[in-house]
């Protein structure tokens, strides 16, 4: 009988190598075949963890239907688009970044999520010489001390972020701040620029706390923004972490005992989970709404088709960068990242997500965003309809402006 | 000592289980001066310093029997040293190497004085313990950046050799963990190695032969969080970058995990283990499949099917080629 069973492990073991061989055989072809042909795009996302809804297998689709719409090829060359999952971790992110630029000569990032991240890769792709596009990223640094010539930041950044809305809640007395900082780049650069910005507007900071990114339990930051007795309770977080401290807010009577809570970043996404009731009435940037006019409304109906969600604005900015370099090297003819980018400075891009879009010497691509508030459950008409855009913010106006920038080029 | 003693726990004769891993060291160093001219570099110098790691988690788990969940701390600590110095305070790479080397390892000096007073569960127990004390230090500690990590770690020169260059880094890293090789080997073939050996086996017979088994064993965890820090620091130089991850434990699950699928208590199977684990955690990165559910089946395949690891597997078809 022992026999017998070791023989069948046996078997198995050595069925189980052979497969694995046959595997790691194809692949290697596969992987071969495959480099020469095509023109490679690439997303550094998260898939799974926080931030996965605003971002994540959404964005995928959003660089798909660009493709799509250039007709799938450039110069010649099929438009293959990778998308990896970093987890959030920067030892994952660029180690993959790394790799798909040696070895599969990879042409452009056309998202790099986490700011973390996303400033490791921008270093690394100015070493390399590849474009470089951001839209799940938010920190300012992208172009400002990390910035080169070959980083783009397509969607908002954290000074786009807070300007107008630190400004207009300050009109309305709420004059004293504590803030809720995710513990990483995006966090850090989301406290400084409202910390300045409240300042600016004649506020003042009462303290704030810093939590681990993806963290699940908020009581101990949300009981030390109780005991600030700030008017304003702040989050610079996102996704998931944004929603868990607003529920976690509610369920402690933040509100009740007449403090405001309010979300630096929400995402579409955030307002559907967290739902109106709660979220009703906050004012925030939105750097886009899909149904702030027939146009968006359109791409926005596009994605819902393919993807049963309606598309953030950050996925919208992804759709919008892959749009636009696609078109740029396809109409230039090359692949040449100073001449693409040449072409960004001198021309003013349209698009479903860009209006008015012109990109600044820092990497900066300004275009309009919007001063929204959020809609009632009565004056919601159903799912997905939750903003309403107040006034629009007009590129010039809406990121700061390159004199005041620290970024060395001009 | 003569030829014929045999291993306890393999059955093969002293000398030629000497001879296997003789053979063992040149087919690894024949597969790693070949390999980079087919697979992607940095891959391998990936799975090299993780390599390592998983050496020094099986210097105490396959030859003292000693399960250790807090070799993450040991890496990881070395890594951010190694950034820290070769990057604020421009030390240079070999510099900072020593340092960071030397940190990992008087750490493992500490945990070591306060885990071999236990053993087994309370061992492992104590260890992960200790590991989170420093994975939680660094959480905190501003200059590892939080999650963004130490980035931009410079390569920097070693001996002149610029280490920009990827075929140069690849040497250093290569000299690195044939140094780590031999040095492991060394350890196990030597009077101390078969005294690790005997404590494994028995410990209170140790004890009656006159020697202290709890001394035995501070100097193996020493040696072994020496030999962890290696990897560390070796992987914040390739890769530019040491992070939060460096120091979870799920990096200390990884070091034990490479070394069972490897085969505890050989001498290659760590690297075998590690080639394994780096290749599935690249390729499961792009697929979009959850990387640790498919280290979880992968753990659960081994134990249930081939106990031995891969190595120890193959070793034991050895006996039909005779």
């Amino acid at each position: 009988m022992a026999n017998k069973f070791r023989t069948s492990r046996r078997k198995v073991l050595s069925m189980g190598a052979a497969a694995a061989a046959a595997i790691s055989i194809s692949m290697v072809t596969m992987g071969a075949v495959a480099d020469e042909e095509t023109f490679k795009i690439g997303i550094l996302t998260d898939m799974t963890g926080t931030f996965s809804d605003l971002g994540g297998p959404g964005t995928g689709v959003a660089a798909q239907i660009a493709i799509d719409e250039v007709g799938g090829s450039v110069l010649g060359r099929k438009v293959e688009l990778l998308i990896a999952d970093h987890q959030h971790k920067a030892n994952v992110g660029l180690a993959l970044a790394r790799e798909w630029i040696e070895r599969r000569d990879l042409k452009a990032f056309v998202d790099v999520m986490n700011s973390g991240i996303a400033i490791g890769v921008n270093k690394l792709a100015g070493d390399y010489k590849r474009l470089a596009f951001y839209s799940a990223a938010a920190t300012d640094k992208i172009s400002e001390s990390a910035c080169n010539e070959y980083g783009i930041h397509w969607n908002t950044d954290t000074y786009a972020q807070t300007n107008a809305v630190a400004s207009s809640m300050i009109e309305q007395g709420l004059d004293s701040w504590f803030f809720i900082v995710a513990d990483y780049e995006f966090g850090h650069a989301m406290q400084a620029s409202m910390d300045e910005a409240v300042k600016k507007a004649g506020g003042t900071v009462v303290g704030a706390v810093r939590h681990p990114l993806q963290t699940l339990d908020f009581s101990s930051y949300i009981l030390q923004a109780q005991a600030s007795g700030a008017k304003v309770v702040a989050i610079a977080s996102g996704g998931q972490d944004t929603v868990n401290t607003i529920k976690q807010a509610q369920e402690f009577g933040v509100t009740q005992r007449g403090q405001k809570v309010v979300a630096l970043l929400p995402y579409l996404s955030d307002i559907h989970a967290v739902g109106l009731d709660v979220m009703q009435g906050l004012r925030f940037i939105d750097p886009w709404y899909w149904g702030m006019d027939d146009q968006s409304k359109e791409f926005a109906q596009r994605f819902f088709d393919r993807f049963g969600k309606m598309p953030t604005s950050v996925q919208a900015s992804v759709y919008s960068s892959t749009l636009q370099y696609l078109k740029a090297v396809e109409e230039l003819q090359t692949d040449d990242p100073m001449t693409i980018r040449q072409y960004f400075l001198d021309n003013t891009l349209n698009d479903a997500f860009l209006r008015n879009g012109k990109l600044l010497p820092n990497g900066r691509m300004t275009h309009d965003v919007y001063l929204v508030e959020i809609k009632t459950p009565e004056e919601s008409t159903g799912e997905w309809d939750y903003e309403k855009v107040i006034a629009t913010v007009p590129a010039d106006k809406a990121f700061r402006p390159l004199e005041a920038s620290a970024c060395p080029l001009r | 000592m003569n030829e014929t003693k045999t291993n306890v726990q393999s059955n093969i004769p002293v000398l030629d289980r000497w001879n296997l891993e003789i053979i063992g060291i040149v087919l690894v160093v024949l597969f790693f001066l070949v390999a980079p001219f087919f697979i992607y570099p940095v891959f391998l110098m990936k799975a090299m310093s993780y390599a390592i790691l998983g050496m020094s988690v099986n210097l105490l788990l396959g030859y003292v029997g000693l399960l250790s969940f807090g070799h993450a701390a040991f890496f990881g600590l070395s890594a951010y040293m190694f950034g820290h110095f070769a990057k604020e305070m421009d030390f240079g790479v070999a510099l900072s190497m020593l340092i960071a080397v030397s940190g990992g390892t008087l750490l493992g000096v500490l945990f070591a004085m306060i885990a071999v007073r236990r053993i087994e569960f309370y061992f492992a127990m104590i260890t992960l313990a200790l590991a989170q004390l420093v994975y939680f230090f660094c959480v905190q500690a501003e200059f590892t950046g939080g999650d963004d990590g130490l980035q931009g770690i410079p390569r920097g020169e070693i001996l002149g050799f610029s280490l920009l260059e990827n075929s140069h880094l690849y040497g250093f890293v290569l000299l690195m963990f044939l140094f780590c090789l031999l040095f492991v080997f060394r350890i196990i073939n030597s009077p101390f190695g078969e005294m690790l050996k005997a404590i494994r086996e028995n410990p209170e017979r140790v004890t009656s032969l006159g020697c202290s088994p709890r001394t035995y064993k501070f100097i193996a965890f020493v040696l072994s969080a020496f030999l962890a820090s290696i990897g560390g620091a070796l992987k914040a130089l390739v890769f530019q970058i040491a992070a939060l991850p460096d120091v979870h434990w799920l990096m200390s699950g990884d070091g034990v995990l490479m070394a069972l699928v490897g085969g505890i208590g050989t001498l290659i199977g760590p690297i075998v283990g590690a080639l394994f684990i780096v290749w599935a955690q690249d390729g499961l990165a792009e697929i979009g499949m959850s990387v640790v559910v498919m280290q979880g089946l992968l753990f659960m395949a081994t134990v249930l099917l081939f106990r031995k690891g891969i190595v120890g597997e193959l070793g034991r078809l050895k006996k039909y080629f005779r």
